[in-house]
């Protein structure tokens, strides 16, 4: 088992309270003992005093069943808490340092469910089956040890049933376990939907989509329904089976038991006893089917576990190598996502760009021609698959990958601000160090960020998922000055104007100048307005650079650009690339005839497996809450 | 066992003791009276919403009523199940009693009488539980699938103003944690709640008929236990919530980092995140291993209860049969009786706390169902006049309209405006100007709070949901993609489309190289592997969705700020060909936009300041020509 490494340190503790565990089930199966001793012994002999004794055994096993199992609880509750905490922070730190290309691939709720989910089930199958599994198989074997030493026949009686039931109950925990894993996935489908109609509200009203939505939602919630149904039926088999088997055979042995008794075969204090044992030996014979179950489930949660700590870590060592400046570097960078579809072309085909030492290169380029690919290759958030980068004459490859991290700073396209104060959200960019009040505040006054001074309590302000939600425009500003406080050498700004109004964005441009002066920077840009904060712009067409020069220059020279800049020259251009397939008029009318094979009346719900975000949060551990509560059941013995 | 029958009215009975003070101004659906802003504390700060007293009880009785016949059907199988169970111990005790002595006497009738006995009670008792367990899954999952769709169905009918407000988080708990706590009692604890009591109540009357000294006897430990039971809800309670608390941080933690990978990378957070992480971690380790230390010290104390109750009964009853004051097998049926009746009281603290928690989700749930939703449906909705003077445009009117929150604070000041059929107006001003709202207001995500918006003559509330959103459809800065298609995304604007037409408000728009670039083209499902959008390209996504509704009134708010400058003027494009004749309010940073437009609105702290055509505007010496210089300079 692979478990092992998290599992050593408890594995005293863990041993021991298995070990109670046997010990506290024997003191439950030796109360039926006494109190056969006592009916056969000094109740039919009408001798007092002996009932003392028996009483005062009984009370003694239970005082030492109770206080034996509270002691195995004690053992293991801390120590197995602790198992899933370390492999939970294993994991975390694990998925840090993967590459961004397995965090594309993986949605965050399906790691999510992985550090809560199926660790939980882990702790749990540590705590319970696995002790229990063997603890259930010593009990039974002791009690029916114990059942046959005092009569074989009834023993007999009473292990018919036992080998069917245990089949019966795997057979149908399996299956529901099935059914139970499908109820989960649905509901974390309808949990998406209603995530969805939530956060699209805007759009779902400005359309006027309720009914729609409406009918996705009941679709969805049926589908849940008739499998929550299906659950409920095989639930209610294994529990028909369950009640009735063992009642019968209890019945059975009475039967039997009575006429031997009757014979003067069997005391009437051994069939007291025998009964009471059979009881007791109910729950464990029971259990077994779900303590397996429950293993299956814990076998795939590790299974799951390890899938996402086997996927290998980038590496990320390299060497220092001495500086000389050179500026930014890109020599026949190529690039392709990881899960592209074979057969189609690289994204970026050998992108060629040097950009001098403080110099600011605008990088201008039609929707989806791999402008933002580009921004991420260069703190290495991908590693280019063709080609090389270099700062300052270092191919970064081969620096180490928090060195040039350290050179980089970047503002991208979407800015995401952390559950955090203003403050911190500012300061991360200067490294885990953080920076100083100092830098925080210049930071935030080249981003234009004097709204922060009208913020709640200011800098020490929450914002993010969990704290104040700032506009568009205001996140921007606060992921610009991110970018900028730690004064890095290389500068990567994606597009960092988009969301702000025309004020503002000549006030942060005139600001944003000062700091260009002397970094290295590149500048996605889509207008003109921004591309005036460099010196020189690169135009990139068909993933790769096809013209580098000023922004007069370009205009000039460049049909393309001109289009890109202005929106209406040079569709006959030279530059190829993005090509004339924008005309509106061409496109739309023609075409628009119905089609009845194409049947696009469906609601936006989309794939039934499609996104396992919601898994966490649609019922988790619920569906093991009844083998949960058996296992609780367990516990007590 | 009056213990447990107590605990469900302790749990329904935390609420403030304000409570309905609170409610009757809150329900108030008039926006705009309450006091001056930032007064009293925004109940929307909390999620428990203010509600009528016993808004969870009526809500329960509604969801209930419906099944009223199948929930007796139930509450029958499973008292009559109880009794077949509970039959067997009394039936050993018959045959220990009667039936030796009689087979000794050679007559087996009372043997055959157990022995069928048993076989009877067995059989019915496993039977009975299937049905049971059957009919009672479907009421629970009847009732769960209404609570679902009337949640659902409430928040869409809510206002953006509550939505806005409430938060998304916090409406998406309530529709699937709270309805996920309801579930998890009905589906799992109801049965075993009401099964425990009712074997209780079972047994501790066959206790009183077989032995009534025996019987006090055990009556008296059903004091310790309830105690027992207190004690331990109350911590646990205590414990669970510190362990939800602290397993909610870990989750909070853990999504940030994931889904801002990128950032976290670049900015070297790995080391700060581990330590931050393992910080929180820790603390869910400790509440963790509270609650389950908790729970074992319940279950010590009510097995040490138990035990101890079952040693004192087996001295005292085999003391007085030794003396001959008691029948064996009514021991014998003691016994075994008093090891089912303790046996359920460890799963019971469980149970109870998983109701505890579903009232508190049913009370948050109540307090949600009971807003009412502040732009309501009219009741007898008007239909729009076909369009006037040959263009799809129609004419929109502001008359005498006034805005402000509900917690107070004015947005807009009293304004008319008229804005002709076909007419495309700018509207441009610094953040928090009033322009978006003026734009909501359009759409009737609000409802102003005092004068009327009207279409063609109509006044806004008058129009039926189909109708206005036919008449008026808003693009806003953030373009949500449903999970689906890239096609399905864009149907959305109308759901009859045919692919061609799609295509079609594709290729106007300029979205259509770009889809098609895409790993399966339309069929791209936006949130699967290939499916990197950017930003701009959503945007143009939701503008063909606009395109694809044909409103007569379209506004776009903010809706071009990722577009680069083709991008731009595929849509200006767009807007003078495929939506030529509509009425549009323009709502943008970049005054590239407003260049089109037949008219430019000017606003500044809610207020209109200039209102006419760019050139007018531009040649004057107002605010709008030094913005619009300032651009012009921006140009070269």
């Amino acid at each position: 088992m692979r478990l092992w490494p998290y599992v050593r340190p408890v594995r005293l503790r863990l041993g021991f309270s298995a070990v109670v565990a046997v010990v506290a089930s024997c003191m439950s199966l030796l109360i039926p003992l006494v109190l056969k001793w006592m009916v056969d012994g000094p109740v039919t002999d009408h001798d007092p005093g002996g009932v003392w004794l028996g009483g005062g055994l009984v009370l003694l096993l239970g005082l030492l069943e109770a206080g034996l199992f509270g002691v195995r609880r004690w053992l293991v509750a801390r120590p197995l808490a602790g198992v899933e905490a370390s492999m939970r922070a294993a994991l975390y730190r694990h998925l840090q340092r993967l590459p961004v290309d397995f965090h594309d691939r993986w949605a965050s709720g399906q790691l999510l469910s992985r550090a809560t989910m199926d660790l939980q089930i882990l702790r749990m199958f540590l705590a319970f089956p696995l002790v229990f599994l063997v603890v259930n198989a010593a009990t039974v074997l002791i009690g029916f040890g114990i059942l046959f030493v005092q009569s074989w026949l009834l023993g007999l009686v009473l292990l018919v049933p036992v080998v069917p039931l245990m089949i019966l109950c795997s057979y149908f925990e399996a299956r529901y376990a099935l059914a139970a894993r499908r109820a989960q996935d649905q509901a974390g489908d309808l949990a998406t939907v209603i995530e969805e109609s939530v956060l699209g509200i805007r759009i779902v009203k400005a359309f006027g989509r309720h009914r729609s939505q409406a009918r996705a939602f009941r679709d969805q919630a049926q589908g849940l329904w008739h499998t929550e149904m299906r659950k409920a039926r095989l639930l209610s088999d294994i529990w028909a089976v369950i009640m009735t088997l063992p009642e019968l055979a209890i019945g059975a042995a009475l039967v039997v038991g009575v006429l031997q008794v009757s014979d003067d075969k069997l005391s009437a204090g051994t069939l007291v006893a025998f009964l009471s044992t059979a009881l007791a030996l109910r729950w464990p014979v029971e259990s077994i089917g779900f303590l397996l179950a429950m293993s299956n489930e814990a076998g795939t949660a590790a299974d799951r576990y390890f899938e996402v700590m086997d996927t290998p870590q980038a590496d990320t060592d390299g060497r220092r190598t001495d500086p000389r400046d050179d500026g930014l570097r890109m020599e026949g960078v190529r690039f392709r996502y990881p899960d592209a579809p074979a057969g189609t072309p690289d994204l970026l085909t050998g992108v060629d760009l040097h950009i001098r030492t403080g110099e600011t290169m605008a990088l201008v380029g039609a929707t989806g021609c791999g402008k933002t690919t580009l921004t991420a290759l260069l703190p290495r958030l991908h590693d280019v698959t063709g080609g090389r980068i270099t700062l300052d004459g270092a191919d970064i490859g081969e620096l180490p990958v928090d060195r040039v991290r350290e050179l980089v700073a970047v503002a991208f396209e979407e800015a995401t601000l952390f559950s955090a104060t203003v403050r911190e959200n500012v300061a991360m960019g200067a490294g885990p160090g953080g920076a100083g009040e100092e830098e925080v505040r210049r930071a935030l006054a080249i981003a234009q960020c004097d709204f922060v001074q009208r913020l709640p309590q200011g800098l020490d302000t929450q914002v993010g998922e969990q704290g104040l939600s700032l506009s568009g425009g205001q996140r921007q500003r606060l992921a610009l000055a991110r970018a900028v406080v730690g004064s890095p050498r290389f500068l990567v700004l994606d597009d960092p104007l988009s969301a702000l109004d025309v004020h503002t964005e000549a006030l942060v441009e005139a600001a944003l100048r000062e700091v260009l002066r002397h970094t290295t920077a590149l500048v996605v840009a889509h207008r003109p307005s921004t591309v005036l904060l460099a010196d020189r712009v690169a135009l990139m067409s068909g993933g790769r650079v096809t013209a580098v020069g000023t922004h007069a220059e370009l205009l000039r020279d460049s049909a393309e650009y001109r289009y890109l800049m202005s929106g209406d020259a040079g569709r006959d251009g030279d530059a190829g690339g993005d090509g004339g397939e924008r005309d509106p008029h061409g496109a739309s009318r023609d075409d628009a005839h119905d089609d009845p094979r194409d049947d696009l009346d469906r609601d936006p719900h989309g794939d039934p497996h499609g996104d396992p975000r919601e898994h966490p949060r649609g019922g988790a551990h619920d569906d093991r809450r009844h083998e949960a509560a058996g296992l609780e059941r367990s516990e007590a013995r | 066992m009056t213990s447990v029958a107590d605990q469900p009215e302790q749990a329904l009975e935390p609420r403030p003791p304000c409570g309905t003070a609170v409610a009757d101004d809150r329900a108030a659906p008039v926006p705009g009276t309450g006091a001056a802003p930032g007064a009293a504390p925004d109940p929307f700060d909390q999620d428990v919403l203010p509600a009528p007293r016993n808004a969870q009880i009526a809500l329960l009785r509604s969801l209930l009523a419906p099944h009223r016949r199948r929930a007796w059907t139930a509450s029958v199988l499973l008292l009559v199940q109880q009794a077949a169970v509970q039959a067997g111990p009394l039936l050993v005790a018959y045959a220990i009693d009667n039936a030796i002595p009689q087979v000794r006497q050679g007559q087996h009738g009372a043997l055959i009488a157990v022995a069928l006995g048993y076989l009877a009670c067995g059989v019915a008792s496993g039977v009975l539980q299937r049905a049971f367990i059957r009919v009672a899954a479907r009421v629970s999952q009847d009732v769960l699938i209404d609570l679902r769709g009337r949640i659902f169905r409430h928040a869409q009918s809510l206002s953006l103003d509550f939505h806005e407000r409430y938060t998304s988080g916090r409406l998406i708990a309530r529709a699937t944690s709270d309805v996920e706590s309801i579930r998890e009692l009905l589906t799992d604890g109801l049965e075993e709640l009401v099964g425990v009591v009712l074997s209780a109540v079972y047994i501790t009357a066959l206790l009183m008929f077989l032995d009534w000294k025996l019987a006090l006897a055990t009556l008296v430990s059903y004091v310790p236990l309830y105690w027992a039971i207190r004690v331990f809800q109350k911590r646990s309670m205590v414990a669970y919530r510190k362990r939800s608390t602290a397993v909610a941080a870990v989750i909070v933690k853990f999504t940030e980092t994931m889904n801002g990978i990128r950032p976290v990378k670049a900015f070297r957070r790995e080391e700060p995140n581990d330590d931050a992480f393992g910080e929180l971690n820790h603390r869910h380790e400790r509440a963790n291993g509270d609650a389950i230390l908790e729970m074992a010290r319940y279950v010590v104390g009510s097995r040490l209860i138990a035990n101890v109750t079952i040693a004192g009964i087996v001295l005292w009853g085999a003391y007085r049969v030794a003396e001959g004051g008691m029948a064996l097998g009514v021991l014998a049926a003691f016994v075994l009786y008093l090891r089912r009746l303790y046996d359920p009281i460890d799963r019971l603290g469980m149970f109870l706390n998983s109701y505890q928690s579903a009232a508190a989700s049913l009370e948050k749930i109540a307090g949600l169902l009971a807003q009412a939703p502040a732009v309501p449906e009219p009741a007898e909705p008007r239909p729009l006049p076909e369009p006037a003077g040959g263009i799809p445009g129609r004419e929109v009117a502001f008359e005498g309209v006034r805005f402000a929150y509900r917690t107070g604070g004015e947005v807009l000041p009293s304004f008319d405006l008229r804005m002709p059929a076909g007419q495309t107006v700018a509207v441009v001003g610094a953040t928090g100007a009033g322009k978006s709202t003026l734009a909501k207001l359009l759409a009737r995500f609000y409802d102003p709070t005092s004068g009327r918006v009207v279409l063609d003559g109509v006044e806004l509330r008058d129009l039926a949901t189909a109708d206005l959103r036919r008449g008026v459809v808003m693009v806003t800065q953030e373009a949500f993609l449903f999970s689906g298609t890239v096609a399905e995304n864009i149907a959305i604007g109308r759901p009859d489309a045919t692919r061609e037409e799609v295509e079609a408000a594709a290729k106007a728009i300029g979205a259509h190289d770009f889809i098609a670039a895409l790993p399966d083209g339309y069929d791209t499902d936006v949130r699967k592997r290939g499916g990197r959008i950017s930003a701009g390209q959503r945007q143009l996504v939701a503008f063909a969705r606009a395109l694809l509704a044909d409103p007569a009134v379209l506004i776009l708010d903010e809706a071009t700020s990722s577009l680069d400058v083709p991008g731009e003027r595929a849509v200006q494009h767009a807007m003078h060909t495929v939506l030529t004749g509509r009425t549009a309010v323009i709502i943008a940073h970049r005054l590239s936009t407003v260049e089109i437009a037949d008219r430019v609105l000017v606003m500044e702290g809610g207020r209109i300041v200039e209102d006419g055509t760019p050139g007018e505007l531009i040649a004057g010496d107002g605010r709008f020509a030094g913005l619009h210089q300032a651009w012009r300079d921006s140009l070269v």
